[in-house]
């Protein structure tokens, strides 16, 4: 179902000042939850910084964004905002044909997820320190800001969107999943299309910042939604469709670098619902004391369990049986293809842990953000109140269980395009699945 | 540069210097504000008390703010009648204060925050007109000479906890025993001296630790002894135990850390810390006299990691500590 067929709509989302009052809200909430990292309480549960990028920005990330707008974040995000004004100079007109600053193609062997898949895992090693400690998460909001913008005056386009952003990588593999896309309407008009000015840009609009070619959009992975494209298109043929939950999936990717994505991702909830949401304080302890010789065991259990242990079981399950004797890599990710529904469904199963469990501290962060005795809405002495605790376990029972038949229905789709039986597949999601509910229920 | 061009870089500009500039701004005057100071609370190790010294006036009152940078700590004045304010991490509590005498009052933590609890101390100058000068004497372990460091073990100990019940009646039977009633006798000598003068009375060794346990409970009375055990609890169970056999929750971590966490502390290098004494040691306490006691607690133990609470408490609250100290040793009901 196209959205955009509604004229309102699609004057809303043609209209540049829509997007920008977005930008430049969130770009204030950005900087502003920086600034409160580094002058405000140090104590994480009461700071801004902490409250608001980890668990209000990732509820809403990962509970309704990712999971019904798919890259949907990425079109408001203002990481790479300023690096975006600074390559065409102005806020409100498209970068120029000739580049302001370098301009420079990101080079072909960075052109893949596995910058990202490495960032990722750094953030996932250092993440109790920075998912408590106010000032090392403004650190790594501030290195992210700066990063987009630096590395925006050396390339072309958003670089570190598409190839260095931590949690760019997994969006675009969960937003595989979601309900909405942005595709072309008429392959023949892109096709007759003199100039591309989708890619190439013009008067109009910038010319795509992921660096995509929408008339050969197939899937969600790459395309951030970012608009421009519409902007830019002579013929009227780009489109937002609605569609069925993980439409792209159908259609599963051969590379290994967003197959390993998702098994870092799988791996990371797995871990975290251990570490962070288990009773066991030594994990805790060795976790948090980041450099000394009990977080290099945690960090050398961590690489283990998500580069090796993981996808080593998987392939060992697919390869004996008889259909799955000699897969090749490229089988390999795509049999690897059920493993995405699967993990968004334990991210989501694990972040309902915890969020629900401190959403009062929004309330209290939101009258005093910076810990200095404000009382700006009258909810700073707001006690500590989990919420909705009953409603916990049976939801994140429901998330995983919904996240295996969801997985099981995919490798039907997907295990033959491999050349292998869904059977084994379907096995390891549920041995995973079992424990995953075992962690954390 | 075309005109919406320009506005939108002006209200975006404004926009990002606002909401970096006003947060500042009031940050900074927080930071400022004399007359009501934000007081940040951290374990000792992370600094103590920032600012650690405050500026009062007499007569005026001193609003204070408080937040805790990491646990829960908690705010009094030694010396002070004043409830203690508890600080949660993250939140901000207050408390007025008003002082009547001009002087260096000393506050500190009053919730267990962790072994260097102890040290989390700071400086309250309230400066005003002098009041009429005050006579003080110095304390008693000074005018008796004692030395606080060296060790004052009892020759002998009873076979049990003596009875001041008992020793009550005897002292009630026998008139001339060759000891003294009097607050001055109790406070210079220790039960072990006391038992000694008893060494002619005639009676058996333990009717004598009896009449010590008897003599004893007279220089205290219920309501005194309440009072030094609220005190004890709060304060000292912490290292002492609450059955003051020296194993409170953080003594463990002394013997363990305790080396180190002084070390860690900057000009402590030559402290060591000592596991803390155990007043369940029948040799330790009747070897002990009240005067030795009060120093010791006046004083603190001078790098073995005891604090000194002479600018804390007064000197009935140290009294009545002390009596409550020997209650782990004389058996007081009746």
């Amino acid at each position: 179902m196209e959205l955009t067929r509604s004229p309102r709509v699609k004057a809303l989302l043609k209209s540049r000042y829509p997007q920008l009052v977005l930008f430049v809200l969130m770009l204030a909430g950005f900087v502003f939850a920086i600034l409160a990292g580094f002058i405000g309480t140090p104590v994480g549960s009461h700071n801004f910084s902490i409250v608001f990028v980890w668990i209000a920005w990732w509820a809403i990330l990962i509970l309704v964004a990712v999971p019904f707008f798919g890259r949907g974040w990425c079109a408001v995000c203002p990481i790479p905002v300023a690096g975006d004004w600074l390559q065409r100079g102005a806020v409100l007109n498209p970068a120029p044909k000739t580049p302001k600053w370098l301009g420079l193609r990101v080079p072909a062997k960075f052109r893949n997820m596995w910058m990202q898949n490495i960032s990722f895992t750094l953030v996932a090693l250092f993440s109790s320190v920075i998912l408590t400690t106010p000032v090392v998460t403004s650190v790594v909001l501030a290195a992210m800001l700066f990063l987009a913008i630096g590395l925006s005056m050396v390339f072309e386009r958003r670089a570190f969107c598409r190839y260095l952003c931590p949690v760019g990588g997994f969006i675009g593999l969960y937003a595989q999943t979601a309900p909405i896309e942005l595709r072309i309407k008429d392959k023949n008009v892109c096709a007759k299309c003199v100039g591309k000015p989708c890619y190439n840009g013009s008067d109009l609009g910038s010319g795509c910042p992921w660096d995509v070619f929408p008339g050969g959009l197939t899937k969600n992975t790459y395309c951030g939604l970012c608009l421009e494209c519409l902007r830019t298109c002579p013929h009227d043929n780009i489109a937002i469709n609605a569609r069925p939950f993980s439409a792209d999936l159908a259609r599963p990717s051969a590379k290994l670098d967003e197959a390993f994505k998702a098994f870092i991702m799988l791996g990371a909830a797995l871990i975290y619902a251990y570490v962070l949401m288990g009773s066991s304080g030594a994990a805790k302890l060795a976790a948090y004391n980041v450099f000394t010789p009990a977080w290099f065991v945690y960090a050398a259990i961590f690489l283990t369990v998500i580069f090796i242990l993981l996808p080593g079981l998987y392939w060992l399950v697919i390869s004996i049986t008889p259909r799955g004797r000699g897969v090749g890599v490229r089988e390999f990710a795509i049999a690897s293809t059920p493993l995405i529904p699967l993990g968004l469904m334990f991210w989501v199963a694990f972040s309902l842990s915890f969020v629900l469990t401190n959403a009062t501290y929004i309330l209290a962060a939101l009258s005093d953000p910076l810990g200095l005795g404000w009382n700006l809405f009258g909810t700073a002495a707001l006690a500590w109140q989990p919420l909705l605790s009953a409603f916990i376990a049976p939801a994140q029972s429901l998330a995983l269980v919904g996240g295996l038949a969801w997985a099981a229905r995919t490798a039907q789709k997907t295990a033959p395009q491999a050349g292998i039986s869904s059977a084994p597949v379907i096995s390891y999601c549920l041995a995973v699945t079992l424990l995953m509910i075992w962690l954390l229920l | 540069m075309k005109r919406p061009e320009l506005l939108t870089r002006l209200l975006i500009t404004a926009t990002l210097l606002g909401v970096v500039a006003l947060p500042l701004w009031a940050w900074v005057s927080v930071l400022s504000n004399v007359e009501e100071p934000l007081i940040h609370a951290s374990i000792a190790e992370s600094g103590g008390w920032s600012p650690d010294v405050i500026q009062a006036k007499v007569g005026e009152p001193l609003h204070l703010k408080f937040t805790s940078d990491d646990v829960m700590h908690g705010f009094a004045v030694g010396q002070m009648e004043m409830q203690p304010v508890d600080i949660e991490p993250g939140k901000v509590s207050e408390t007025t204060l008003t002082f009547t005498k001009p002087g260096i009052y000393t506050f500190f933590c009053t919730r267990w925050c962790g072994i260097n609890h102890w040290r989390m101390r700071g400086t309250l100058e309230v400066s005003g007109e002098p009041t009429a000068p005050e006579t003080v004497s110095p304390a008693l372990y000074v005018t008796l000479g004692l030395n606080l460091d060296a060790p004052h073990l009892a020759d002998a100990v009873p076979a049990e906890k003596p009875s001041a019940a008992r020793g009550m009646g005897l002292l009630h039977q026998i008139s001339n025993l060759p000891v003294d009633q009097s607050a001055d006798y109790y406070r210079s000598h220790s039960p072990s001296q006391v038992f000694q003068d008893l060494s002619t009375s005639g009676l058996t060794d333990s009717q004598r630790w009896e009449v010590v346990a008897a003599l004893w409970a007279q220089n205290t009375s219920p309501a005194a002894l309440a009072e030094g055990g609220e005190i004890y609890a709060q304060n000292c169970a912490a290292c002492h135990g609450e059955t003051g056999s020296g194993n409170g929750v953080f003594a463990d971590d002394l013997a363990a850390r305790g080396e180190a966490s002084m070390q860690a502390m900057s000009g402590s290098m030559d402290m060591s810390m000592q596991t803390p004494a155990s007043f369940s040691d029948p040799q330790r306490m009747l070897g002990a006299s009240p005067a030795l006691l009060q120093g010791k607690i006046l004083r603190g133990g001078m790098g073995t990691g005891m604090p000194m609470w002479g600018s804390i408490f007064t000197d009935e609250q140290i009294w009545n500590v002390i009596a409550y100290l020997y209650s782990f040793q004389f058996d007081y009901s009746k």
